[in-house]
């Protein structure tokens, strides 16, 4: 077995012989799972197939091993709950929490920025054109300030159990959507209070945004993860990181103050393209970020391949630094 | 893999970084300016994770060679002392840490009690860290629905079960991780020292189902320090060695032995003993026509005594010079609880009727005892010397300290430290039920 992979599934003869037909084309893909780990399929623990787990060293880059987080999909959901639940448990305003944190640096951002430096704000009414890019940004943040100090903070778990340590990072961005859907409420409220509506057409699109809100938290939360396990004092680059990140993405001011190409290529950063995406499909003004917000897809499924890549190859060591 | 063979494991081997075992928090600002010289290397060792700072530093394997194959259903214990890689070995079979070299196969699933309460958030109620755990464990949702009830009954926390588990006493918690982690139903087990945690009827419990999962034909590896419970449960013992594999044999007490033998430290030769001599108290004695010089303990076979367990025999050797032309006293030995009660005295007269007609100008009495039925602990020995009955020649109060190693004397699985009586006796139980008269 002179393979690279930390752990081979397909391996002996009889899981292909025997396993497969009886079990059908819904568990293929569990199957090689099943060896993997200890996710028995009834049918399959019980009988003296040859679920095989092998153990070898890894050497230099790994394959993502997706289908094994795939199998592994209910772990992510309880560790999400997890979260979630406990991150309001023992606060005296509970999930409130969510909708004051963006509507006070709304206040707050509409007070210094709007009123008192007159921001141009693409002709809206400032607390709302701030507001929802707050919306995703606080998704962003959040997920990736999670997700950047997951690996530490798991560190009982990932010492003391195997699971696809991707679980981890996934599920500190997956945590900030009920979050996000609470302070989406408060923009509903705007919106009939300013008597901005966005169309039917635009507003498909914004599922796509949030994802690539969210891929681009946990690319780069990744990268941020797999060092911070190494190196302590990533968590402090990170409250830098995002404090600068925001001032370098139009929260509080539009991105209309570029004219192309340079406009274009503010989409580098993929969170530019999240922003005008939101105030595209939320608020129908301003024109339609195409092309910035191909340039932002394009760097965020880089980031998150890049993260993944990365994140395996290091998570390997994981057990030994934490 | 062989059809009969859970594990099967070939030329393991794990490599650590003595820094990085040691200085586990590094700053990046270190390893910035350890590398400003390299920077070519800095990018390396980012990308693969070495630091720069220890480049070119001692390594030492924690395994090494390490092959054996595991049948189905056999019980293996590993036993060596702290750092000699058991530890290694378990987080390797769980794929917690990957090896440096070498292969395992693995048939079936494979569960471990390294994880009891992995997961555990006090925050959340029973109920939920039951489902949470499960998740982590590997079981699946409908899985946990299926066994939900027997694992709140095991776990005897029925009333709290939707109560946060902050608000458990610890032992609830433990028995509630327990009962969870029991339920996996794994083909291979692997347990490690858990049974240090928790109190007696909790290590009763996971002794009592690590032998039922071995019982129903599972496969189990135990790593602990108890070496009753080694004794009891295993039908094989495997001895790890800085890393290797020192013994492995199906004969678990002479595994055992072995390892006993070889604990403590090697470079010290005395420290290697099972006692030691107090040699002030051998140094203070003012007689001039009789003296002793030395006392030591040894086996029956007349090697040092490196190893004194529960109802094992040994020899007291007690060396004099001596002007020939004394009256002969009495040798006498007493043996003494670390808490100075006396638990017996043997004395050549008139004790045990042993009569030494004559001493030589140099010579030694041995004092053989056959079986030393004290349960676990330190023990003290004085030698006195005693002429016409009465006057004390020669008085070593503790002049020897001796370490009798615990033993599963009764065979229960639990070896007896003196904390549960000093000595052991054979004994067994019966239970009758009255009948009602009338």
């Amino acid at each position: 077995m002179g393979g690279t992979q930390f752990f081979k599934w397909p391996l002996t003869p009889a899981v292909g012989a025997n396993a497969i037909p009886r079990q059908g084309i819904e568990s293929l893909l569990s199957m090689s799972l099943s060896n993997v780990q200890p996710q028995p399929l009834p049918t399959a623990a019980d009988d003296d197939s040859d679920d095989i787990i092998l153990i070898e060293p890894a050497h230099g880059w790994v394959s993502l091993g997706l289908r094994e987080l795939w199998q592994y999909r209910e772990l992510l959901y309880f560790l999400t709950w997890r979260d979630i639940k406990v991150r309001y448990k023992q606060t005296l305003l509970g999930a409130s929490w969510a909708i004051l944190q963006p509507v006070f640096t709304m206040i707050v951002m509409s007070i210094f920025f709007g009123r008192l430096a007159k921001m141009p704000s693409d002709g809206m009414p400032y607390p709302i054109f701030n507001y929802t890019a707050l919306l995703p940004w606080t998704f962003f943040a959040g997920g990736l300030t999670r997700a950047a100090g997951s690996v530490v903070g798991s560190s009982g778990l990932i010492k003391k159990v195997y699971f696809p340590r991707l679980v981890v990072p996934i599920s500190g961005v997956l945590a900030g959507i009920p979050d996000f859907l609470l302070s989406f409420l408060v923009l509903f409220g705007m919106m009939i209070y300013y008597d901005i509506y966005p169309t039917a057409a635009s507003i498909i699109w914004l599922p796509l945004f949030l994802l690539l809100a969210g891929v681009t938290a946990l690319g780069v939360g990744l990268w941020f993860a797999a060092l911070n396990a190494e190196y302590r004092d990533i968590r402090y680059l990170i409250t830098f990181i995002t404090q600068f990140w925001m001032y370098a993405t139009p929260v509080v001011y539009p991105a209309s103050l570029l004219n192309d190409p340079w406009k274009t290529l503010y989409g580098l950063n993929p969170m530019v393209g999240v922003v005008e995406g939101f105030r595209w499909t939320l608020l129908g003004k301003g024109s339609s970020p195409g092309p910035m917000v191909a340039v932002s897809a394009v760097v965020a499924v880089l980031l998150l391949i890049g993260g993944a890549y990365y994140f395996r190859r290091m998570e390997k060591t994981f057990a030994d630094v934490v | 893999m062989n059809e009969n063979l859970a594990i099967q494991i070939a030329g393991l081997g794990k490599q650590y970084r003595i820094g990085a075992l040691q200085a586990r928090e590094r700053t990046l600002a270190e390893t910035l300016s350890d590398s400003l010289a390299r920077p070519w290397q800095i990018a390396r060792s980012l990308l693969r994770r070495e630091n720069p700072a220890h480049a070119g530093k001692q390594t030492f394997w924690a395994l090494r060679d390490v092959t054996f194959d595991v049948e189905r259903g056999e019980v293996v214990g590993i036993i060596g002392r702290n750092g000699a890689g058991k530890s290694t070995l378990l987080k390797i079979l769980t794929r917690i840490t990957n090896p440096t070299e070498g292969t395992i196969r693995l048939r079936g699933r494979v569960g471990s009690l390294l994880e009891v309460g992995t997961g555990f958030h006090p925050e959340l109620t029973g109920r939920e860290n039951t489902y949470l755990n499960g998740a982590i464990l590997g079981m699946r949702r409908e899985e946990v629905d299926r066994k939900f009830d027997e694992i709140v009954a095991f776990s005897g926390v029925e009333k709290f079960i939707d109560t946060p588990v902050k608000h458990y006493s610890s032992g609830m918690y433990l028995r509630l991780a327990f009962a969870v982690a029991a339920h996996l139903e794994p083909d291979i087990l692997l347990v490690d020292e858990v049974l240090a945690v928790g109190d007696a009827e909790f290590q009763k419990k996971c002794l009592g189902k690590m032998g039922e999962v071995a019982g129903e034909g599972r496969t189990v590896l135990f790593v602990s320090h108890n070496m009753g419970a080694v004794e009891h449960l295993c039908t094989r013992a495997m001895l790890l060695e800085e890393g290797r594999v020192a013994l492995d044999d199906t004969d678990v007490p002479k595994v055992i032995t072995q390892y006993l033998h070889r604990a403590g430290t090697p470079d010290q030769d005395e420290a290697n003993l099972a006692y030691r001599v107090n040699r002030e108290v051998l140094a203070a004695q003012n007689r001039a026509d009789i003296r002793i010089t030395g006392v030591s303990l040894h086996t029956v076979d007349g090697e040092p005594l490196r190893l004194l367990r529960t109802n094992d025999p040994f020899v007291v050797r007690i060396a004099y010079e001596a002007d020939p032309a004394i009256a002969v006293p009495a040798f006498v030995v007493r043996f003494r609880s670390m808490f100075g009660q006396e638990i017996f005295r043997l004395g050549t007269m008139p004790i045990s009727g042993f009569d030494i007609p004559r001493l030589g100008p140099r010579g030694c009495v041995e004092l053989t005892i056959e079986s030393l039925p004290v349960t676990g602990g330190e023990y003290y020995i004085d030698v006195r010397l005693v002429a016409q009955r009465v006057e004390r020649l020669v008085w070593l109060e503790d002049v020897v300290a001796v370490d009798v190693t615990e033993k599963d004397v009764y065979g229960s699985g639990m070896a007896l430290k003196n904390n549960r009586g000093l000595i052991v006796v054979q004994h067994h139980w019966a239970h009758r039920v009255a009948e009602h008269a009338g």
